[in-house]
């Protein structure tokens, strides 16, 4: 490797990691939920290797404790994670010089907080770069598997989980980084016809589709709220 | 291969599916529409928003004043400052109330 390149993926790696820090409570929870939910300790790192993405991680093991359907906790699964088919077109004009297989397996690491640091990229002007990118990514999933695996193989040891408050930090997390773009435009609308949408989902129609539907209700004011004429190039900057 | 192991492996492939088909279906265009883009800008607080809300309509006296104080928190301050205050005034309010 040359200079430069290592320069770039300790350079991804400062950015990764404080984020693969925030996340390991979680990780930590998912293992320790997945074996109280009935999987083996090998089935939750799988889930956490192969699926890597934690809402909906928390979502299935939630479903196989309920003996649902196969195809309805893959479902869940799958609309749980449909955002990041917006975070791919999003994250994809940014990678238009990565060849293909970079992209193959780039796109594999592309959770939350990696959108979120890759979109900060883009907006500050810099280049997305590959390596750069998996200098992000690379803490951010090995800690979430490792993780993963230490909740699952000691998270029985914790003595009273809701007492720490573990099943509400997931929210908390939320939460900021929503604040965390607010300075994107159409933020409030956006915000507060979600939130609304989501409640009205989540009471009427029922979980996992609030996530679907109440996105849907705001990307869609947006769209219709957007000067058709005019292209948003500013549109891109960040919190 | 039992059958919680091939939902998993079926979970993995189309959660990859989305995350690699935004991009080989938007690529095809060349130029983005405004309102598409405008659409994707709105994206990650839209659908943040959604696993926020149930949280707040579920929650208690703990959990909201936790939400209240994270969300004053992080107009000053960082996302591991507010996520630790979040959870201070959480483990804290369900250590005196519950």
């Amino acid at each position: 490797m040359s200079d430069h390149v290592k320069t770039e993926f300790w350079q991804g790696f400062r950015h990764g990691l404080p984020v693969a820090v925030t996340a390991l409570p979680f990780a930590v929870l998912f293992g320790t939920l997945a074996v109280e939910n009935g999987l083996s300790v090998g089935e939750a790192v799988l889930m956490s290797a192969v699926v890597f993405a934690g809402a909906s991680q928390m979502v299935g093991i939630e479903l196989f404790g309920q003996h649902i359907a196969p195809w309805m906790i893959v479902f869940s699964i799958f609309a749980v994670n449909f955002r990041h088919v917006l975070y791919s077109a999003a994250v994809g004009r940014h990678t238009r010089h990565w060849t293909l297989w970079q992209k193959a397996v780039g796109f594999f690491f592309l959770v939350d907080p990696q959108y979120a640091e890759t979109e900060r990229k883009a907006a500050s002007g810099a280049r997305v770069g590959f390596v750069w990118y998996l200098g992000v990514a690379i803490p951010l999933y090995i800690l979430w598997v490792a993780c993963g695996w230490l909740g699952a193989e000691f998270g029985r040891l914790i003595p009273d989980t809701y007492a720490l408050g573990l099943d509400y930090l997931l929210p908390i997390y939320f939460l900021g980084m929503v604040l965390d773009f607010r300075k994107r435009p159409l933020w409030t609308p956006v915000v507060l016809t979600s939130g609304v949408a989501s409640s009205i989902a989540y009471a009427y129609v029922g979980s996992p589709w609030h996530v679907s539907i109440g996105a849907a209700a705001g990307i869609l004011l947006a769209a219709m709220l957007a000067p058709a004429g005019a292209k948003p190039a500013a549109a891109r900057e960040e919190a | 291969m039992n059958e919680t192991v091939l939902i998993i492996l079926a979970g993995a492939v189309l959660t990859y599916l989305t995350r690699i088909g935004g991009d080989i279906v938007l690529s095809r265009f060349d130029n983005i529409h405004p309102r598409v883009e405008a659409g994707l800008n709105a994206v990650p607080a839209a659908v943040l928003t959604t696993l926020v809300a149930p949280a707040i309509m579920n929650g208690g006296v703990p959990e909201l004043a936790a939400m209240f104080v994270a969300g004053l928190v992080s107009l000053r301050a960082g996302l591991m400052t507010m996520f630790s205050a979040g959870a201070a005034v959480l483990i804290a309010l369900r250590y005196l109330l519950g």
